[in-house]
């Protein structure tokens, strides 16, 4: 026997732990993971939140089981198929959402997909270019809850329970204007365009804005909205007109809004009120204009550079535009007169409009418009094409009063009404011009020129007699002239003896003189020595040189 | 009976440590203090309860994502088989196959395999014993390499974690695939290949 053989048994036997419970302990590791597993579906089967489909318009970007459905930025779901609707027209998005996301069940919710998008106020969705395009959800506000969709192509410019008002704006066309365009007040962003549509008979744009609070309460019931879209380039009659709202508006459209300067009880306007959205600032917050008159206008003249929408003025002031120039033939003439059309706009004329009302009398508005046309086409109203700016060759229609206007006769049941015209005044200048261009023409310049020529060949002819005859006699005359005057000098020389005789004589004449003065004073002192002679004592008074001839001593009394 | 004796006929036994045949009755390897036992205990429900546990963790394991992607802004979470499909896709079609052997095939075949050894050892089947027995050594070989998934996973969740370029975390799922590897592998091993030929003996214990 070696030693590995075994030893004797041991008397007492081990106590034999015997198991109560038969089931064996390990079954616990298939329980727990069975536990494990269970939990898991109940969990998942508890968080299983509503399933939703939306349908879009292509899948771009879209992946099974990959795209996310995200609000602020929370995954909210998954898409968990992609499949086309039965008329191919659309897709359609199965989304799981997750249990919290009930609220995105609502009627109203809004679906859309993020994608990048680059645009005028901004560049979104840049984190989608690597990660892959997800949807966006924005819960809504409805009571009642749907499971079919239909997403939107670009995401909502305003998110759900943003304060603020939405406005409706009526516009003839869109401009270039989109959703999310901005709203500009003072030139400071307000709002955004969040929606359009044709209005309902096809006859204009309604454009939805969203004006944020606190920014909201700046809209007035008289506010006016204008389109502030782009460069607005006008070339019209009164020159080249550039104006815009900001860089960005330029690039996407906007909308501006103010109150006009005078608005003396504007209350804050309610959300969804509605407004006209203008082509422009100024016929924005221009005064309203009130219903339009359509006027007609026959010009004997060409209407080159009369453009639809220029101006028509009365007296200066802006009264209305031109809508139409068409062409007319005129078979008793045989010419063609252009018709104009426009509209004016008889409220522009302020105050002088209500004047007018009240002196029309009685009437509808047309008659008395008509009648008080009648009046003052009789003083001399007449329309004119004038020419606004003489470098585009624009014109506008004026209509002045010219007394001098011949008479015409107005007919006042005529519709659309008719105004008679004058030829322009840029025709009449011509036309002057014209008759004196020919009254030019008609100076006989020919026969004048003639009568010219005839006249210088006379004169001619008499300067050569005047050459051979006249002069030589002339060079004569002037020889014995010269004699004479040498002769003359001679005498009157100095040492002349005529001139010592002239000297001698001279000094006579002055004593003669000198005697005279003695005499004449002599008889004034003694006027009665012309009858009884000189007396004795009586002497000359300039023998005793006495006084002066003034100092005359009274007569002595004999 | 020819050939050589079983050890039941000398009344003794082998531990299963030291190989120390010990007598029948004793408890505990006279050597090395070891347990002592003819057969392994309970080898039979034991086997089947780690078998089912790790049925039971397969089935998550496949459903829920194992792995999670973050590359440049993109994300994803990919289960064992969408990984497979990706990279098949993909145009990976060897990484697509190890990937599909390691993860699927193996674990497939070693609960098949269990699951057959387990029926057949209890209905004491004496059919392909030798096979059988081969087969018990080839699951207990690729029984290792089935962590393969999980050690991808973890390397990789470790290595790649490149904030906001791209990061990989590692998902539920993987959790418990490696749980279903380690249910496989207890299988494996509280499985007794004796038992494949006591059913070659009439009375056994």
């Amino acid at each position: 026997m070696s030693d590995n053989t075994l030893p004797p048994s041991p008397p007492t036997r081990p106590q034999v732990k015997a198991r109560k419970v038969r089931v064996s302990l390990v079954w616990l590791v298939p329980i727990v993971a069975a536990l494990i597993g269970l939990s898991m579906v109940v969990h998942d089967f508890l968080n299983v939140g509503p399933k939703v489909v939306v349908s879009f318009l292509t899948a771009e970007g879209l992946e099974a089981k990959k795209t996310q459905v995200k609000y602020k930025n929370v995954v909210i779901g998954i898409v968990t198929d992609i499949e086309l609707s039965d008329d191919r027209t659309h897709v359609l998005a199965s989304i799981d959402l997750n249990q919290s996301a009930v609220p995105f069940t609502r009627a109203d919710t809004q679906y859309w997909v993020v994608r990048p998008r680059i645009g005028a106020h901004g560049v979104t969705g840049v984190d989608t270019l690597l990660s892959g395009a997800f949807i966006g959800a924005d819960a809504g506000s409805s009571e009642e809850t749907k499971k079919d969709f239909t997403g939107l192509e670009t995401p909502p410019a305003v998110t759900f329970g943003e304060k603020g008002k939405r406005f409706i704006l009526h516009t003839d066309d869109l401009g270039s204007l989109d959703i999310g365009s901005p709203v500009y007040f003072r030139r400071i962003q307000v709002g955004q365009v969040v929606a359009y549509e044709l209005a309902k008979d096809g006859k204009g744009v309604d454009v939805e804005i969203f004006v944020g609070a606190p920014n909201d309460q700046y809209v007035l019931t008289d506010s006016r909205f204008w389109n502030a879209s782009g460069v607005d380039v006008t070339l019209g009659a009164s020159g080249l007109k550039v104006s815009t709202q900001s860089m960005a508006s330029i690039l996407s459209g906007g909308i501006a809004f103010r109150e006009p300067k005078y608005s003396p009880d504007a209350k804050i306007a309610d959300g969804n009120a509605e407004f006209k959205l203008f082509e422009d600032q100024a016929t924005a917050l221009a005064p309203p204009d009130g219903e339009p008159k359509y006027i007609r206008m026959r010009f004997n003249q060409s209407l080159r550079g009369l453009v639809v929408n220029a101006p028509v003025d009365f007296l200066g002031v802006n009264i209305g535009r031109v809508v139409s120039v068409d062409l007319d033939y005129d078979a008793a003439t045989g010419t063609f007169p252009g018709i104009v059309g426009a509209v004016i706009y008889p409220q522009r004329l302020g105050a002088a409009n209500d004047k007018l009302q009240q002196q029309a009398g009685a009437g509808d508005d047309e008659e008395k418009t008509s009648r008080v046309l009648g009046q003052f086409i009789e003083r001399g109203l007449r329309a004119q094409v004038r020419t606004g700016n003489l470098l585009t060759g624009q014109l506008y229609v004026a209509m002045d009063f010219d007394p001098k206007a011949p008479k015409v006769s107005y007919n006042a049941k005529a519709r659309p009404l008719e105004i008679p015209t004058v030829p322009g005044s840029f025709d009449k200048l011509q036309e002057q011009l014209q008759a004196f261009v020919d009254k030019l023409g008609k100076i006989p310049l020919d026969d004048l020129a003639k009568n010219l020529n005839g006249s210088l060949i006379e004169l001619q002819k008499t300067m050569k007699q005047v050459n051979s005859d006249v002069l030589p006699q002339m060079r004569g005359a002037l020889q014995q002239a010269q004699k004479t005057l040498g002769t003359a000098n001679e005498t009157l020389s100095d040492d002349s003896p005529a001139r010592q005789q002239l000297g001698q004589a001279m000094e006579e004449v002055q004593r003669t003189a000198r005697s005279v003065r003695v005499l004449t004073d002599f008889l004034s002192r003694h006027p009665e020595s012309l009858i009884r002679g000189r007396s004795g004592d009586a002497a000359p008074g300039s023998y005793k040189g006495s006084s002066s001839s003034r100092e005359i001593a009274p007569e002595p009394a004999q | 009976m020819n050939g050589i004796p079983y050890a039941r006929e000398y009344k003794v036994t082998l531990c299963h440590v030291c190989s120390y045949v010990c007598p029948e009755d004793a408890h505990e390897c006279p050597r090395c203090d070891s347990p002592v036992h003819r057969r392994k205990p309970n080898s039979l429900t034991r086997t089947w309860a780690f078998l089912i546990a790790g049925l039971i963790f397969y089935i998550p394991a496949n459903l829920l994502p194992v792995m999670y992607t973050t590359m440049l802004g993109s994300s994803s979470e990919n289960t064992i088989m969408s990984g497979v499909i990706e990279f098949a896709e993909g145009g990976s079609w060897d990484i697509a196959i190890l990937i599909f052997i390691a993860s699927v095939v193996v674990p497939c075949i070693k609960f098949l395999v269990l699951g057959l050894m387990l029926v057949t050892c209890q209905r004491r089947s004496t059919w392909a014993m030798r096979e059988r027995s081969r087969l018990y050594r080839f699951i207990e070989l690729i029984g290792y390499w089935s962590m393969l998934d999980v050690l991808v996973v973890a390397l990789v969740a470790a290595l790649v974690q490149f904030r906001g370029l791209s990061t990989i975390e590692p998902r539920l799922g993987i959790l418990f695939f490696g749980l279903v590897v380690v249910m496989t592998m207890l299988a494996a091993m509280t499985f007794d290949p004796r038992l494949i030929w006591d059913a070659e003996v009439e009375d056994v214990r």
